[in-house]
């Protein structure tokens, strides 16, 4: 499920409301945050966090949404850890990055020099 | 009406391409490539919608001296139900289309995933979608993005000529007049929440039956996939490489889903989960395969890294979820491999189509049912252009279809169709009636749904995004009552659709169950299309 976005972070692009598959987000009145209007459309698919050029939104893993004091609310925690925008990074998107055509990028995009013991 | 509502978007184009997935995308392609002008209408956002784009899939390309053997080891496992013609072009097609989109911004399979799959180049689900996306804008067809379909225009000859809709982010209607209509709106999971499948209705199978096409193989849309628990992550891949275990720590089974059982559905991983909770951990990985499943499966780790589970040492709690005919193969019957409907001007392709002729009773996971998609979109893409482009001008539609669920009246407090759902869900979702069927279950199922549908006929259905709403949960409805409709007349178990009163399969039962109607479907048995089936 979509929990959070880092309000922090966000431009206000909007880009989040026209990718989401399933209509989850309405703008914000006069702008800024998207509002995360329709939670219990989102399909855990993490398209939207995907795409926002600016890594402000998580979508935590489960089906259904977290309880406030989840792990997965921790705003903080998930942009100190690096969490934040790491889906993205993986795809080989964003600023300076390609997707892997190699092996040798694949595997040092997904943080792995050799075989995982 | 709102005033948007009188004011619609109105186009006119030649092909209208229904849905955004890599089925909507191909038959974009082939239809501009062939000459007509393209207009593809999307329920959610093409580039990120439908299943392929949040699952990312393996194709099934096969090199051109393999393919009898491969029909021939398809048509086993179908159980009789394939045909070649199908077959054929959808190796020949996914082989000369895909793997060309797949070199030019994928990388090459390695270690585990060349030892499974062969050498050949992967794309994640993302990346191949935004490209699918890229491709079609520049190739000049036209995109409505969050512009779902809600039903056919047919002219006075009964011809499919276009279709209409909601721009449901601007409450505003819009109608579309075209010389030849592809249905792509993917499969029907009944919002199971089955990995990127919440668009997934069966409005396409809806809006296909509204003008007289049939359905066929129903029956076979109850396979289930394996999910972490609480996620919707159904991969099926580092799933071989699993133990599982019950919760005493007790082996279920080892390696169940290998090719034979994961293509008729994990009986004993069922079983066990219906007895109590099921756990993983893919602990049958060398350091290296570790390293390959990580690399190269990015949404699953995803998922596993946010869990803070390491799955190849730790046990997992797993659940199965439905995916309906998603990963089944029942859908819109089609009379050849371009994917035509049988109806003037309307071809169906990709998951909204039948694909018993690829994979008959077994499911199309793993890769037949990709390889359909690059296959029947295109060939549907071209067959409609040329269809379109045959005629200088047409008729206006003159009458629309697509009225379940969608009268004008307004609603008030709780939006009735919730209900609707509700019930869909309760009678579809549940594992051990739909995965191990019986007459009984399967006529009191269907009761409820009849007794659900005369109600819906009712419903008013309100305005822009509430009537999407409706057209979905009527979507759902209609295509539960064909599945319990052909389960019930199918007495065998063949593949998929498990009978438990009647657990062997029929010789005389290798066939098509065909439905027919929306409010009174009517079924129709038609044998296979192979005298003899390979054995
Ligand atoms: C987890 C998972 C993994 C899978 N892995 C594999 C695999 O490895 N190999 C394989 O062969 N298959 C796999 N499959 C199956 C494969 O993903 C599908 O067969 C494939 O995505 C079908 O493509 P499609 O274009 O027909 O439908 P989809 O990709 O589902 O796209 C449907 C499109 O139609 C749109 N739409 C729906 N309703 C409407 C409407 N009313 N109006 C307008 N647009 C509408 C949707 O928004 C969406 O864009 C997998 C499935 C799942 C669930
Ligand atoms: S995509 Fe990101 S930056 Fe843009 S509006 Fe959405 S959250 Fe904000
Ligand atoms: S995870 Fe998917 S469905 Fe959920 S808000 Fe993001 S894009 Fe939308």
């Amino acid at each position: 499920m979509i929990e959070l976005i880092s309000a922090e972070r966000c431009i206000g692009c909007d880009l989040c409301i026209r990718v989401c598959p399933t209509d989850v987000f309405d703008a914000a009145a006069g702008g800024g945050v998207p509002v995360i209007a329709r939670q219990d459309d989102c399909q855990t698919c993490f398209m939207c966090e995907s795409r926002c050029p600016v890594d402000a939104m998580y979508v935590a893993p489960l089906r259904t949404p977290a309880p406030a004091d989840s792990v997965h609310r921790d705003l903080d925690r998930l942009a100190a850890d690096g969490t934040l925008g790491s889906y993205r990074a993986r795809l080989g998107w964003g600023h300076g990055r390609r997707p892997p055509r190699t092996s040798e990028q694949l595997y040092a995009i997904a943080g792995l020099t050799g075989p995982e013991r | 009406m709102t005033p948007r509502e009188r004011d619609p978007l109105r186009v006119t184009t030649d092909v209208l391409v229904v849905g955004g997935g890599p089925a909507a995308t191909w038959a974009a392609l082939a239809a501009r490539a062939a000459g007509a002008e393209v207009l593809l209408v999307d329920k959610g956002y093409c580039g990120t919608s439908g299943v392929t784009a949040s699952a990312g899939t393996t194709h099934w390309l096969v090199p051109p001296k393999h393919r009898a053997a491969a029909a021939a080891e398809r048509d086993r496992r179908g159980a009789g139900l394939t045909d070649p013609a199908y077959l054929d072009r959808t190796m020949d097609q996914s082989w000369r289309r895909y793997q060309p989109v797949a070199a030019a911004i994928g990388y090459p399979a390695t270690g585990y995933f060349r030892d499974v799959l062969g050498e050949r180049h992967l794309v994640q689900g993302p990346v191949y979608m935004k490209e699918m996306r890229r491709r079609v804008r520049r190739a000049g067809a036209r995109i409505l993005d969050h512009a779902p379909a809600l039903g056919l225009l047919r002219d006075g000859d009964g011809q499919v000529r276009g279709a209409r809709g909601v721009l449901r982010q601007e409450d505003r209607a819009w109608s579309a007049t075209a010389g030849g209509v592809v249905l792509a709106t993917g499969g029907c999971a009944f919002r199971s929440g089955a990995l990127g499948s919440h668009v997934n209705t069966g409005d396409g199978l809806l809006m296909a039956a509204e003008v007289g096409a049939a359905l066929s193989g129903m029956e076979f849309s109850n396979y289930y996939g394996l999910s972490p628990a609480g996620a919707a992550m159904e991969k099926n891949l580092y799933f071989r490489t699993a133990t599982y275990t019950d919760a005493d720590g007790a082996v279920v089974a080892e390696d169940p889903d290998e090719i034979g059982a994961m293509v008729t559905g994990r009986v004993a991983l069922m079983r066990a989960r219906l007895a109590g909770p099921l756990y993983a951990v893919l602990d049958r990985t060398t350091p290296a395969h570790r390293a390959d499943l990580r690399a190269q499966t990015a949404n699953a780790f995803l998922v596993f890294d946010r869990l803070g589970i390491d799955p190849f040492r730790q046990r997992f709690e797993v659940d199965f979820v439905l995916e309906g005919t998603i990963r089944g193969s029942g859908g819109v019957r089609t009379l050849d491999p371009s994917g035509w409907t049988g109806v003037p001007g309307l071809w169906a392709a990709g998951d909204t189509a039948s694909r018993e002729p690829l994979v008959g009773a077994s499911s199309g996971a793993g890769a037949p049912n990709s390889s359909w998609t690059v296959a029947s979109g295109s060939l549907a893409g071209s067959a409609a252009a040329r269809h379109a482009l045959a005629s200088a001008t047409w008729p206006a539609p003159a009458a629309g279809t697509g009225t379940a669920g969608v009268s004008a009246g307004r609603t008030r407090g709780r939006r009735p169709w919730r209900d609707v759902v509700d019930t869909v869900q309760a009678v579809m979702l549940p594992m051990a009636p739909n995965a191990f069927r019986s007459a009984g279950t399967l006529a009191a199922g269907l009761r409820r749904l009849d007794a659900t549908w005369r109600e819906l006929r009712e419903l008013p259905a309100g305005t822009g995004r509430q009537q999407v709403e409706a057209r979905e949960a009527a979507a759902m409805l209609a295509a539960a009552r064909w599945v319990q409709h052909s389960a019930l007349a199918r007495t065998e178990s063949r593949g998929l659709h498990r009978r438990l009163d009647h657990p062997g399969t029929d010789s005389a039962q290798r066939g098509h169950v065909l439905v027919h109607g929306v409010d009174h479907p009517v079924v129709q048995r038609i044998p296979a299309i192979r005298k003899d089936p390979v054995r």
